[in-house]
């Protein structure tokens, strides 16, 4: 038990704390050294990704997952900390690293520069991320959100200007308030079970005598409402478009993930402690959750037609992606449908990221009195490099505005789910999951509701797209070609290299995300591997 | 005692959320910083109220459990507060770049007078 291998799970949350730590130390000047680091620092954690994902993915004897446990300094479970990882969190880290990777070199190209600290926060805040997708009791979730939240706070400022400060004071307003929702509900919850870890709140959970039972589904609401203000659910979204059309380009994409936590956490913890076996609380609030995704992609759908800036669109189509996959995964007791939503969320998450990116490009040379990067120069003065274009000694692209127009049209087609890339796989393989699941001929109303918004909203995405790229790139104007250096095209290649990839190996990724759902869905396995003893754990796992 | 714990939680959560419904940044910062305080007094009460209890068992006895206080959200408020202290300055600052920035004290960076 002692093998190297089994400390692997600490690692993406210790190696960003150091290096991130160390690169405080660094002076500014030396912002080539801090890349390096950094992008040295995601590339190793994208690495322990994808061995936790290989190792999550091995069948057992019993057939089900292994579910790799750290315990710190190895305590029993119930009584200290805990880190799981099993296939989705794995999963969850390997795309964090993915998109960590590519806004990190897209950011070398200039947005570094414009502000302080910028690869120390995004260090800090892959900690807070990578603690968050592998925690297994629910204070230390909370410690690890305030930990991304802080350096979320300080990326959204990053580069400063009139918008960013007043985009980041509602943004830190609002999930400083969250966490107080997120506070009540988790002490809520500790009243009722007297226990804040994840695997044996599932048990004490079933056991909670009646009278208790409010209070323990109070606390969970809140604690609910919490991950939703986190997820963008309407009608608690209202900050997202701002925020996130306020960020610098690199910031905007690796967030793309950030709502994508929220989703994370309350599918982990509805099927945990609410799945169809957890006795009288069964499926407790999954209509509410359905109703709630429902409704947030009906408003991002509305916000995006009405969007009048490309990157408020952007900000609407994370919100249309992530009430997809809550409504689509709550509307379900079958791990099939939770399959194909997870396979949606990481298409969408990768096209997301890769449109913010890409706005920027596309925005760069446009009036520059509306530009960001104007009010970044301005409130920054002498700071900026002198003259932006005077830094464009990298390699100039050359027709650079067909290389932007073609990923246009790549991440139009992924976020809208036009075959036959990996967003139409998604939404075909939601749409047949959530047909199979009804029995007989008929169709409840509820899953023809799902079905059809899903369809109006690649429609509705697909026009909203194709108008803003219309008035983006085919408008005439007195514009020379944006000038795009290699260190920016190539992120928003690499994250739809990985839509292209999921398209071309669709049943690889597909069975992969299945695994995910079996086991998100079977949480007896989780709870024992969690809650095993020292004696029988040593005893079954001496071989290694 | 609890009816002047819930009391005070009450009129904590009651002022905080009034004041961080406020237009003014500044208000919105002694909002939060009122909710805050009534949080952490509702993670204390969920444990079980006891006056004069200590935390820790002592080592080699068997005890009685109801004689001591739940060290967990002792230990839980003890984060808390922390976090919300650091949270709040940065928000402050936050503040104060943008009272800098607009010229004036609105949440939304516009002068409504």
């Amino acid at each position: 038990m002692t093998s190297w291998t089994d400390h692997l799970i600490i690692l993406p949350i210790l190696l960003p704390l150091f290096v991130g730590a160390a690169m405080l130390l660094i002076d500014e000047r030396y912002q080539q050294i801090k890349a390096f680091a950094n992008l040295a620092s995601i590339a190793i954690m994208g690495i322990i990704a994808l061995l936790l994902m290989r190792a999550a993915d091995l069948p057992t004897a019993t057939g089900a997952a292994p579910i790799a446990v750290y315990r710190l300094g190895d305590w029993p479970a119930p009584f200290a900390i805990v880190l799981v990882a099993d296939r989705l969190s794995a999963l969850m880290l390997a795309l964090t690293s993915l998109l960590a990777f590519a806004s990190t070199i897209f950011a070398t190209a200039r947005w570094h520069r414009v502000g302080a600290h910028f690869h120390s926060l995004m260090q800090f805040l892959l900690m807070g991320l990578n603690g968050a997708f592998l925690t297994g009791d629910l204070f230390n979730l909370f410690v690890f959100f305030e930990l991304l939240l802080a350096a979320s706070y300080g990326l959204v400022l990053h580069g400063s200007g009139q918008a960013r400060v007043r985009a980041g004071l509602q943004y830190i307003a609002i999930n400083l308030t969250a966490s107080v929702l997120f506070l009540i509900g988790v002490s809520l919850i500790y009243a009722v079970t007297g226990t804040l870890n994840m695997a044996d709140l599932a048990i004490r959970i079933t056991e909670v005598p009646a009278q208790d039972r409010a209070l323990l589904e109070a606390g969970a609401a809140v604690l609910g409402v919490a991950f939703m203000v986190k997820a963008g659910m309407w009608p608690l979204c209202f900050w997202l478009p701002t925020t996130y059309a306020a960020a610098a380009a690199p910031v905007a994409a690796i967030f793309a993930i950030m709502s994508k936590v929220g989703i994370y956490i309350l599918l982990r913890l509805s099927l945990l402690f609410f799945g169809a076996g957890s006795g009288a609380s069964a499926l407790f609030g999954s209509e509410w959750l359905i109703a709630a995704g429902i409704a947030t992609i009906l408003f991002g759908l509305i916000g995006a037609l009405a969007s009048q800036e490309i990157s408020r669109l952007a900000g609407y189509a994370v919100l249309v992606s992530s009430g997809t996959v809550l409504a689509v995964a709550a509307a379900s007791g079958k791990p099939a449908v939770t399959a194909s939503a997870l396979f949606y969320l990481v298409s969408s998450t990768l096209a997301i990221a890769a449109f913010f990116m890409l706005i920027e490009l596309l925005e760069r040379g446009r009036d520059p009195g509306a530009d960001m990067l104007a009010v970044t120069r301005e409130a920054y003065g002498e700071d900026m490099p002198d003259d932006p274009d005077a830094e464009e000694v990298g390699m100039v692209i050359p027709a650079s505005m067909a290389i932007l127009g073609w990923c246009f049209v790549g991440c139009a087609a992924v976020i809208a789910g036009l075959p036959p890339v990996s967003g139409f796989i998604a939404k075909f393989a939601m749409l047949t999951a959530l047909l199979g699941e009804d029995t007989g001929s008929s169709i409840s109303p509820l899953h023809w509701t799902l079905l059809a918004l899903l369809m109006a909203s690649g429609l509705t995405m697909l026009i909203a797209m194709t108008r803003a790229g219309i008035r983006t790139l085919w408008t005439p104007s007195e514009r020379a070609d944006p000038r795009v250096r290699l260190a920016e095209i190539v992120p928003i290649a690499l994250l739809l290299l990985g839509c292209a990839a999921m398209t071309v190996q669709p049943q690889a990724a597909m069975t992969y995300m299945q695994g995910a759902a079996n086991s998100l869905h079977a949480p007896a396995a989780y709870t024992d591997s969690v809650l095993a003893p020292v004696a029988t754990r040593v005893k079954t796992g001496g071989g290694s | 005692m609890e009816l002047i714990v819930s009391l005070a939680i009450a009129v904590l959560t009651g002022c905080g959320v009034w004041l961080l419904l406020r237009p003014r940044t500044f208000q919105v910062i002694i909002g939060l910083a009122l909710l805050s305080y009534a949080v952490n007094l509702f993670i204390f009460s969920m444990g079980r109220l006891k006056v004069g209890a200590a935390a820790v068992l002592e080592k080699g006895q068997i005890v009685d459990p109801q004689a001591f206080a739940d060290p967990l959200p002792q230990a839980l408020v003890l984060t808390a507060i922390v976090i919300s202290f650091a949270t709040t300055a940065l928000f402050l600052v936050v503040l104060l770049a943008s009272r800098g920035l607009t010229g004036n004290d609105h949440v939304d960076g516009r002068d409504h007078e």
